[in-house]
């Protein structure tokens, strides 16, 4: 079969989606290639390069597979031959629009930029690959702008002091950033609502800056996610703290299919030293970083430069296109089992699946979601799995009989206990299930808390004991004495000691 | 708005306050929020209650003692809060069970004395023309049942965690016959009560319920006690819930109904934790399965290390975890313990701790324990969290825990604890356990944990072992 590879319609992207090396890969595959002409111009890629490696030079559109970068424009779209397949980043979570438009033709179109974050597909994770480029060069164009050294230098004209880097959001472009930021010399922190890259920042010689909250958890999806007030309110107290003190803010807070979490405020921005960089890696999804102009560098009324290039990958052609290509031939790799230039989709792959966004003319989006095993085991399977006296869980047919039987002994209850009686049985009914409900996620360290709580309140008896005393029987209210003391003892006891306990719980 | 409706008012307000509390007490963040929630609904509820009981024309000595005895509750209650110390917070809370369950016994019977005991009074008589008079015989039963087993529970639970009487399982012959022939009995009562309520029946019944109530947690061997103590909380629940009936209370009703169900769900949650039967355990007598089996096998040499040696072992290992249990409650070590966390993480070791869900005897003891040592609670991670990593981890300490780390449960389906999930510490380079000396857990079986290639035993007081390791650091 034949590859094509489009010469990018969009003005400004200066990559390319094969290069003089993937194409002798492609080749190996058993494929044909054919290059636009001047497709690897801006890349710094020849043709005579291409066909070199035994590419043709001619119309990619013609071909049975077309390779591209950004989404083709609609000439590029109307001019494909029906039964095509389209490999190329189209955003569909993102674009509605096109993933309508590429359904209504007779093709085949694969988003590179829905790779699920498994192992196995690491290889074509061009969302990883760009993030890489994009992060070094976010340090690259801060320090073009910063009037400083990155390092600090003790020289006989004086000392010099490191320039200090905030990287927000410590995924594959923050760490490539702390990377290149700490290999400059800077003093580099990040920070990441995901404790477990607190290793990563350090192996890469950062600091990492811990955003005090319990509920950070790790998604299902491997990506980060949105996160709770409380959380962010905390997060946002660090950050205006970080923006007095640091000289360059790198932001890469994106969530997947959502605008961008704004970290950097306006006030943060205005509290900043003069001279200070802001590089929002964002910015194209609306920005971290309050008052950012995509696609350009602005400077603020206190000599703040933010940084909103949304094309920091392209700013680096030539490596960018290696890599992509290299994402690209990896796919092919995967669909192409017998090597033998013939393209074959196999939709029972959740990695092909997950990419497919239209299969022969008909709409494949969104794919099944994936779960990323990124989250530590839940279940110890072995234990189980050797325990003989395990039950299996039972039959759902065995959960109707209980619950029926049980609704059936709960009527003959109320129908039969007179109505005096009836208001009370609706109260206790619910107030079981709300006690059930309300515990539900007890947080395990919270048990002992909670016991003393309940405890406590359970010294509700005392209300019981209190109506009951001093009604005109002496007997009655020597027994209502006493309940009354024990019952007391219980509930300002509980009290006090669970108000004890939890002001114990401390956070590092 | 008379009086009456104001207290009705009030209770359903209370009554929310209280859902509240224990909705806040589920998350750190609002935990101290449901604290006072619950604390402003107890203020709330007693305030209307004493204004309905002054309505309702309390005699002067009555408001006296009111006063009196709730000053004196209060005053004992905040001073053992005070006093109380960290590891002595299971018996603490197990002796508040049984007040809940004495006060419940004694409403009852003042609910006998009001109603019952002048069946052609007025009370009765009214009782009677609402056609709930059987239903409010049937409800002084069942509420001094309830109580009475909670109470001889509760104290015997208290008993047993105070160490002033034997932990290991009571094992009268036929002790599932006495219970069951308990339950009949109390059925079989009920009914010739609701038909005939004389006084000699209440009495049987109170005592009937007393017996069961000690032989149900008697018969339950300590190391089950964090599974006991919170059924004894569920149960004081229905006991205030059973008072509501009585008394036509609803404040009564939803609170007992609601501290019951969550105390029976966490004693669920936990149960399913050590892979027992949540019914056999809310009968009492469960694990008691005849630990003689496998007594007599020998499991090898163990091997003793130095205090020395785990400090060295210890500074050169990039990632810890520690596994306390019961033990580092009772030598007093956590204070040991987080002093050497904090030096090996500031060391670059990577500290962790994993708990076991039944670690200690009660619910959450450890992390409790942990928390007033100011260990930070992000690096506390229970055991589901943690026991994929230990094949990653260069030393674990286990610290007084036996039962929770014995690897027989996993590989050994005749051991009594066999299918009950456990910290698999096994799996790290190194083990350290902290004994007092080689006896056998609460559970009597032996662990072979001791004897594995990987494990090496420090013996003495968890808390001098500690000490001595952080003088050699």
């Amino acid at each position: 079969m034949k590859i094509g590879v489009l010469k990018e319609a969009r003005p400004g992207e200066t990559r390319v989606a094969a290069t003089p090396v993937t194409v002798a890969q492609l080749r190996k595959l058993g494929y044909e290639v054919v290059v636009e002409p001047g497709a690897g111009a801006a890349s710094s890629f020849p043709d005579d390069a291409y066909v070199e490696q035994g590419a043709v030079i001619g119309t990619a559109l013609a071909a049975d597979i077309v390779f591209g970068v950004n989404a083709p424009s609609t000439e590029q779209l109307d001019a494909l031959t029906p039964g095509a397949t389209l490999i190329s980043l189209l955003s569909p979570g993102l674009n509605p629009v096109l993933v309508e438009d590429l359904a209504k033709r007779p093709i085949t179109a694969l988003s590179m930029d829905a790779v699920p974050r498994i192992s196995r597909a690491q290889s074509l994770d061009v969302l990883s690959s760009m993030a890489n480029i994009a992060g070094y060069r976010a340090v690259v164009e801060a320090a073009h702008v910063f009037g400083r050294f990155f390092t600090g230098q003790v020289t006989a004209a004086g000392k010099v002091p490191p320039a200090k880097v905030l990287v927000a959001g410590a995924g594959v472009a923050g760490l490539a950033a702390i990377g290149a930021a700490g290999s400059l010399g800077a003093i580099v922190r990040a920070t990441d609502p995901r404790p477990e890259v607190a290793d990563q920042v350090k192996s890469l010689g950062g600091e990492y800056l811990a955003v005090e909250a319990p509920d950070v958890e790790v998604s299902a999806t491997g990506y980060a996610k949105e996160m709770s007030d409380d959380y962010n309110a905390r997060a946002a107290a660090l950050y205006a703290a970080q923006c007095e003190d640091v000289d360059i803010i790198i932001t890469t807070a994106l969530i997947p299919g959502r605008p961008a979490p704004t970290l950097i405020t306006a006030e943060m921005v205005a509290s900043m030293k003069s001279g200070s960089v802001i590089v929002d890696m964002a910015a194209a999804n609306g920005g971290n970083v309050e008052g950012v102009v995509p696609g350009e560098a602005t400077l603020t009324d206190n000599g703040v430069t933010i940084i909103g290039y949304t094309d920091l990958a392209g700013r680096l052609p030539a490596q960018a296109s290696q890599l992509y290509g290299t994402n690209l031939v990896n796919l092919m790799k995967l669909m192409t089992p017998g090597k033998d230039g013939e393209l074959v989709l196999d939709c029972d792959d959740v990695v092909q699946r997950s990419m497919t966004v239209v299969k022969a003319g008909e709409l494949a989006w969104p794919p099944p979601p994936v779960q990323v095993s990124a989250a530590p085991a839940a279940a110890t399977p072995t234990a189980p799995a050797k325990a003989p006296q395990v039950k299996a869980p039972p039959p759902p047919s065995r959960r109707f009989v209980v619950v029926g039987v049980a609704a059936a002994l709960l009527f003959l209850l109320a129908a039969l206990s007179p109505q005096a009686l009836q208001g009370h049985l609706t109260v206790f009914a619910l107030a079981i299930v709300i006690g059930y409900y309300v515990i539900g996620h007890v947080h395990h360290a919270l048990h002992t808390p909670l016991m003393s709580v309940t405890n406590a309140i359970s010294g509700i008896i005392v209300v019981g004991a209190l109506l009951q005393i001093g009604q005109g029987d002496t007997a009655i209210t020597v027994l209502s004495a006493v309940a009354i003391l024990f019952a007391s003892i219980n509930v300002f006891g509980g009290f006090a000691v669970t108000r004890r306990m939890l002001a114990m719980f401390s956070r590092s | 708005m008379t009086i009456e409706i104001s207290a009705q008012a009030a209770y359903i307000v209370a009554a929310l306050l209280f859902i509240l509390a224990l909705a806040g007490l589920s998350k750190h963040e609002t935990a101290k929020a449901g604290n006072a929630f619950g604390m402003a609904g107890m203020v709330v509820a007693l305030a209307a209650t004493i204004a309905l009981a002054t309505n309702r024309g309390i005699e002067g000595i009555g408001l006296g003692l009111l006063i009196g005895a709730t000053v004196i509750g209060a005053a004992i209650g905040l001073y053992r809060a005070r006093k109380v110390e960290m590891t002595g917070m299971p018996e603490l809370i197990a002796l508040l069970h049984s007040f809940v369950g004495l006060a419940a016994v004694l409403v009852g019977w003042n609910g006998y004395l009001h109603v019952e005991r002048h069946l052609d009074g007025p009370e009765a008589a009214a009782l009677a023309a609402a056609d709930t008079l059987g239903i409010h015989h049937a409800e002084v039963f069942i509420g001094v049942f309830i109580g009475a087993v909670t109470l001889t529970g509760s104290i015997v639970a208290y008993l047993k965690l105070s160490a002033r009487i034997k932990s290991n399982p009571l094992m009268l012959p036929g002790k599932n016959v006495l219970n069951l022939g308990a339950l009949v009995v109390f059925a079989a009562l009920t009914v010739w009560f609701v038909i005939d309520p004389r006084l000699w029946l209440l009495v049987v019944v109170t005592v009937v319920a007393l017996l069961l109530g000690w032989h149900l947690v008697a018969s339950i061997g300590g190391g089950d006690m964090p599974v006991v103590v919170s059924m004894l909380n569920s149960y004081s629940g229905w006991a205030a819930a059973a008072s509501g009936f009585l008394l036509e209370n609803d404040l009564l009703i939803i609170t007992g109904a609601l501290v019951g169900s969550s105390g029976a769900y966490l004693s669920y949650i936990m149960c399913r934790a050590m892979n027992r039967s949540f019914i056999s355990v809310i009968a009492g007598g469960f694990g008691l399965e005849n630990t003689a089996a496998g007594a007599d096998v020998d499991y090898g040499e163990y091997r003793e290390v130095t205090a020395q040696g785990v400090a060295e072992m210890l500074s050169s290992a990039d990632t810890v975890i520690i596994t306390p249990g019961y033990g580092m409650a009772v030598a007093q070590a956590q204070y040991g313990v987080a002093e050497l966390t904090r030096k090996l993480r500031e060391k670059g070791v990577d500290v962790r701790f994993g708990i076991h869900p039944v670690a200690g005897r009660l619910p959450g003891h450890m992390n409790v324990l942990l928390a007033e040592a100011k260990v930070p609670y992000d690096i506390v991670l229970e055991m589901d969290e943690i026991n994929d990593d230990f094949d990653d981890t260069a030393v674990v300490l286990v610290i007084g825990a036996n039962d929770t780390v014995n690897p027989s449960a996993a590989d050994d389906p005749a051991s009594p604890i066999a299918g009950m999930p456990v910290l698999k510490v096994w799996e790290a380079d190194n083990v350290i356990v902290f004994k007092r000396s080689m006896a056998s857990g609460y559970a009597g079986v032996q662990n072979p944990l001791f004897f594995r290639e990987n494990s090496a035993m420090l013996f003495g007081d968890a808390k001098d072992r500690v000490d001595d390791i952080l003088v050699a650091l």
